[in-house]
């Protein structure tokens, strides 16, 4: 089973009068239960494919299917609730909103399924004991280490169980003993079944995951699943 | 097993993992209460600041509505404690006849309908009141001489502020008494003192407190039926009467008053109930009144105004969480609902606190003048609803700005 598909991904940005190419026919194929790192330079377009894998853009040309459904022509309603139901997002700058505590902010990952709001909340306490956050439940995001704020975030996007986790430079705001502990959660996470893609421009994560993809100028340079 | 996360991490996460259906998605109406809380928490001063100007406006307008109300309120029991049962009978002004006058029956021909306790009677003569006989006599203070009867007092309310009322006696001798206005106006607060009236002294044996419901007699000079036909030489007949009825009749005495004191031609005799012109007073808003409510809607548009600035300038800041919120699965219309609650929640709570403060501003100006405080609910009611009305009008722009953002675009520019 496929967790990700991209078939013939192109994506174009207008910049003022010109396109600029991002993606370039892009093909590959991620299965369920699989930890891949996307990897390159700044410029090579793997952000773009990650907002593309998330449903947060639509491609300019090409197919994509996430966890079986294809995505690419759905209307906006229908991605958001397909965002809500199956894709968790982890990103480099955390985006914890820092009134919430960290319980609170955990539990804004159900708010859009229409999740009663102590069903939240238990779901949310049992997401941060899974990334070892259970004694920091109702501090907020001024209050934690920048890898504790990581780990909350990775729990929001876990806590709605869904079928494909997209960490875009989990690592990046991080120093390099929290950067290995939140690489050694998402490892842990995928031990235990769950679909992570990373992407990142650190050598370091790449060389640490079973399968890494290399991108440059927009398209795939290197598969290491590809390798014979 | 199509494209669940894996066994372990879902058993970790337990029975308590959302218990809702797969597909099931939207936000549900409370917790867009709760958003809207949670997102004016995020930046409590500011919120309190934008709010303050929503709650003078609302306050300027309750405060208004609630001192006007108290003070007609405080008017039309003043009117209900003189009583509503009492009619005067004039020579119709329409005619433009200015020496039209009652028939001289007329004050007893009253006093047999049924219903009728007292009838007072008034008759004006053309005579003039000076403090002495030195002053010049065009100086005549606007004071008005008229024969009255002596039932006039009572049957019109009025009180004495000193001295005596005329009476059976006094009728027939030259002795005047002076309604307060043209007692100030002589210069006189003393009875027994002296007044040129008409060309001789008269003695001034009472002076009258003003009378609410006939304040004609405030500036009113008056003498005896008998001691005026004596001044005119000739019998002086009324040309104004005061009937006090019984509080049941006193519309059917109105409906008989006319064709029972002038039956010749009653079409020239006009009944008014003077307390209908004074509660129509009453009712009628004043100027200021309405200069005042356009001050209070004019702070309520300013306030929507900073509001939809606040809301604006949120919407700016709040760029990555609108894209979070995209990402984790919130459709525009949201995004739109979550802002158009934040700035609704602070007209309301604004709104709210104006109201309050109005009602405690009518309640300290109506302590002042020893009136009971009014606040209508409809004023309420109008004034709170008109701040939650700006409020929402102040988010929509923002609201459709932020939901216009696209989610990738939020969560790129930090």
């Amino acid at each position: 089973m496929t967790a990700l598909l991209l078939e013939g991904v192109s994506k174009y940005h207008r910049r003022g009068c010109s396109l600029v190419a991002a993606l370039r026919g892009v093909s590959l194929s991620i299965g369920t239960g699989e930890l891949v790192v996307i990897a390159g330079p700044s410029g090579s377009g793997k952000s773009t494919l990650l907002a593309i894998a998330g449903t947060l853009e639509r491609p300019t040309a090409g197919r994509v299917t996430v966890a079986g459904r294809a995505v690419h022509q759905l209307p906006d309603g229908e991605l958001s609730a397909f965002r809500a139901a199956r894709i968790g997002f982890v990103f480099q700058q955390f985006f914890l909103l820092p009134s919430l505590s960290a319980v609170e902010n955990v539990a804004t990952g159900l708010v859009y399924r229409a999740v009663p709001a102590p069903c939240r909340r238990a779901a949310a306490a049992a997401a941060l004991e899974v990334v070892g956050l259970g004694h920091r439940l109702d501090h907020r995001p001024g209050e934690l280490s920048g890898g504790e704020c990581q780990r909350v975030a990775i729990a929001r996007a876990l806590v709605g169980q869904p079928a494909l986790i997209l960490a875009d430079e989990p690592t990046g705001n991080l120093d390099s003993t929290a950067g290995a502990a939140v690489l050694a959660l998402l490892t842990r996470l995928n031990a235990e079944g769950a679909t992570i893609i990373i992407v990142t421009h650190s050598p370091e994560v790449a060389g640490s995951v079973p399968r890494t993809i290399r991108l440059r100028d927009g398209v795939v340079e290197h598969d290491t699943a590809s390798r014979p | 097993m199509s494209g669940q996360p894996g066994r372990g991490v879902r058993r970790r996460l337990g029975s308590a993992a959302p218990a809702g259906p797969h597909g099931s998605h939207g936000l549900r109406p409370v917790d867009v209460a709760r958003l809207a809380i949670a997102g004016l928490c995020g930046k409590p001063v500011r919120a309190a600041l934008s709010a303050l100007s929503i709650a003078l406006g609302v306050a300027t307008m309750v405060a208004v509505l609630g001192i006007s109300a108290s003070s007609r309120a405080q008017l039309v029991a003043e009117i209900d404690s003189l009583g509503t049962n009492m009619l005067t009978a004039r020579p119709s002004s329409l005619l433009g006849a200015q020496n039209a006058t009652l028939p001289a029956a007329a004050p007893a021909m009253a006093a047999r309908i049924g219903p009728v306790i007292s009838v007072g009677a008034v008759g004006a003569i053309s005579a003039s009141i000076y403090k002495n006989d030195r002053i010049p006599a065009a100086n005549t203070e606007a004071i008005s001489v008229e024969a009255a009867s002596p039932d006039l007092l009572g049957t019109a309310g009025g009180h004495l502020y000193r001295g005596r009322f005329l009476n059976a006696a006094t009728s027939r001798i030259p002795a005047v008494v002076l309604g307060s206005d043209a007692a100030s106006a002589l210069g006189i607060g003393q009875p027994g003192t002296q007044a040129w009236l008409g060309g001789q002294w008269f003695t001034v044996v009472g002076i009258m407190e003003p009378v609410t419901l006939a304040p004609e007699l405030d500036r009113a000079a008056l003498i005896g039926f008998a001691e005026a036909a004596e001044l005119t030489d000739q019998p002086v007949p009324p040309t104004g009467l005061y009937v006090r009825t019984d509080p049941q009749s006193t519309g059917t005495v109105g409906s008989v008053l006319a064709a029972t004191v002038d039956p010749a031609s009653p079409q020239d005799v006009q009944v008014t109930n003077p307390t209908d012109a004074l509660e129509a007073r009453a009712d009628a808003s004043s100027a200021l009144q309405g200069l005042l409510l356009a001050l209070g809607v004019v702070a309520l548009a300013v306030g929507g105004i900073g509001v939809a600035n606040v809301m604006v300038i949120a919407v700016l800041e709040r760029r990555g969480e609108i894209g979070l919120r995209r990402a984790l699965g919130a459709r525009r219309v949201h995004i739109g609902i979550q802002f158009l609650a934040e700035s609704s929640l602070l007209a309301l709570a604004g709104g709210g606190a104006g109201a309050i403060l109005g009602g405690f501003a009518t309640t300290a100006f109506a302590a002042a003048r020893h009136w009971d405080a009014v606040v209508p609910i409809p004023a309420l009611l109008l004034a709170v609803g008109s701040a939650l009305a700006a409020g929402a009008a102040a988010g929509i722009y923002p609201a459709l700005r932020a939901s216009r953002f696209s989610p990738a675009e939020g969560l790129r520019t930090v």
